[in-house]
């Protein structure tokens, strides 16, 4: 297994992208600190950097990535090699490259500019998305076999849990405003990634004050450690699910 | 050594493999003939496991090859088309094989030397041509001496030098009593390697017979002209 992570890392690297998403995260959040005068606002930037820009380019490099891996894995697949462990070793290798290029260009700024706990909150949660969304592009890559489908269907994705699911949330909270939601609420929140992961932040960054009634509810829940624990197992649970389907979609995928 | 048993496979509405019951023992060299699209690469691409059948079973050397991957060890193949990760090298393919592979059984590097590989070691595969391809396809498929080799259509796209080596090679490795499984459309290239012959129409087995069967029952000296034979009369039996 080792040897086959080793060859699809050395690939990611070799091929600049990753080089290049680590300079480009790196230059947001060096600038998110230095232009925002207090640290609290650079953090809040970062938090939206995380939140966007790493699940997309996660999603969208790993999905292309899996797309051209086709010639890689019939290669291996005539050679005494276990199916399983060719798309565990893709899935390996793309997260540790992804998971290094955001510790490198994330975690150097924040632990230099945030509060500690904040910054390794931030840093967990970040490196939960990133692995969350090479997760979703192995599903991605299984459902379709062509690419251009299967890119846009990642795109789609992430539109979904970046963008899309925050308007179905309000809506949700606009029309039944006048009817106890706020554990539907939660449950809700659980079921988007991305929204899990904010509310995490904010509970840890004394904003969810702004959060208004929701927000103590949501500190109810999740700001106790037991709540804290049940996010981080959704958060979990985000990887193993899709990946787990996609795994067994390549078992019995023919070539 | 290798036994199909009972093996369909369907892509959607089409039925590539219709109850395909093949047994292939040591020694042999196979020639799979059959019309495109019949359903030659989805057969070997069974035996490989790259393709799931539908239903039945293939047994390696006794053992199902279901959910098991080292049989794989045994068998070299070298596909139709080469399809290599476009920015690796042709040393790099070679070393990475290799370290896959680990096999501490010497190596046969006969065919990288003869094709003269080593000297395009730094060349990344997609600048390499059709034929330069095959050639590594083929060297991969010879290099870890396996009991049992797979070649899908080996000479297309070979010159006529490269091919004379590869069909040397082929006659060299079926001597040692390897198990061979050839396709081709070139039936004049398989006078002199093949000893038995699968006919496969429209995913069903037509006959397997053994090339002297064959010759006897159709009156012909060449492979070419007993299929002919054989698809002219419908079967052989008619005519004479």
């Amino acid at each position: 297994m080792n040897r086959i992570i080793k060859y699809v890392i050395l690939d990611i690297v070799k091929n600049k992208m990753v080089i290049a998403y680590t300079i480009l995260l790196a230059i947001l959040c060096f600038s998110a600190f230095s232009l925002e005068d207090s640290s609290t606002k650079g953090v809040l930037t970062v938090q939206s950097i995380i939140l966007l820009t790493v699940p997309l380019v996660s999603i969208i490099f790993a999905t292309i990535y899996l797309y051209n891996s086709n010639e890689f894995i019939e290669l291996l697949l005539s050679q005494p090699v276990q199916r399983r462990k060719i798309w565990v070793s893709l899935f390996i290798g793309l997260a540790m490259s992804l998971l290094a290029a955001f510790l490198l260009a994330a975690g150097v700024p924040l632990f230099l500019y945030a509060p500690l706990n904040l910054a390794l909150v931030m840093i967990m949660i970040g490196s939960l998305i990133t692995v969350i969304f090479v997760a979703l592009a192995c599903l991605c890559a299984m459902l379709t076999r062509d690419k251009a489908k299967g890119i846009g269907l990642a795109i789609l994705i992430w539109l979904f849990f970046a963008l899309l699911f925050d308007g179905l949330l309000l809506f949700f909270l606009v029309q039944f405003s006048d009817y106890p939601i706020e554990k539907p609420l939660i449950f809700m929140a659980s079921l988007s990634p991305i929204d899990l992961s904010r509310i995490l932040m904010q509970l840890h960054m004394d904003v969810s004050a702004m959060m208004g009634y929701t927000g103590a509810i949501f500190k109810n829940f999740f700001g106790n450690v037991t709540g804290f624990v049940i996010a981080l197992l959704l958060l979990i649970l985000w990887i193993v699910v899709p990946f787990w389907i996609s795994l067994r979609k390549f078992i019995r995928k023919d070539l | 050594m290798i036994e199909i048993k009972d093996i369909s496979k369907n892509f959607g509405k089409l039925w590539a493999l219709k109850n395909v019951n093949l047994s292939c023992n040591k020694g042999e060299c196979i020639a799979l003939i059959g019309p495109n699209g019949c359903g030659k690469t989805t057969l070997i691409k069974s035996i490989l496991g790259m393709v799931v059948p539908t239903s039945g079973k293939i047994f390696f050397n006794g053992e199902d090859i279901a959910n098991n991957f080292l049989y794989r060890n045994n068998i070299g193949y070298m596909p139709q088309i080469g399809r290599y990760p476009e920015n690796m090298t042709i040393g790099h393919i070679v070393k990475m094989i290799k370290q896959i592979r680990n096999s501490d059984k010497a190596l046969d590097e006969d065919l990288l030397n003869e094709f003269d590989l080593p000297s395009l070691y730094e060349k990344r595969m997609r600048t390499l041509s059709g034929g330069t391809t095959q050639k590594v396809s083929a060297t991969l498929a010879f290099l870890f001496n396996p009991d049992v080799l797979i070649l899908d259509e080996p000479t297309a796209g070979l010159d006529p030098l490269a091919s004379e080596i590869l069909k040397e090679k082929i006659i060299k490795e079926k001597e040692k009593g390897k198990l061979i499984l050839i396709t081709s459309h070139l039936l004049s290239e398989l006078d002199d390697l093949v000893t038995e012959i699968i006919f496969i129409q429209e995913g069903n087995v037509e006959f397997h017979k053994t090339k002297g069967m064959l010759m006897e029952h159709t009156g012909e000296h060449k492979i070419a002209k007993a299929i002919a034979n054989v698809l002219k009369g419908g079967a052989g039996e008619q005519n004479n």
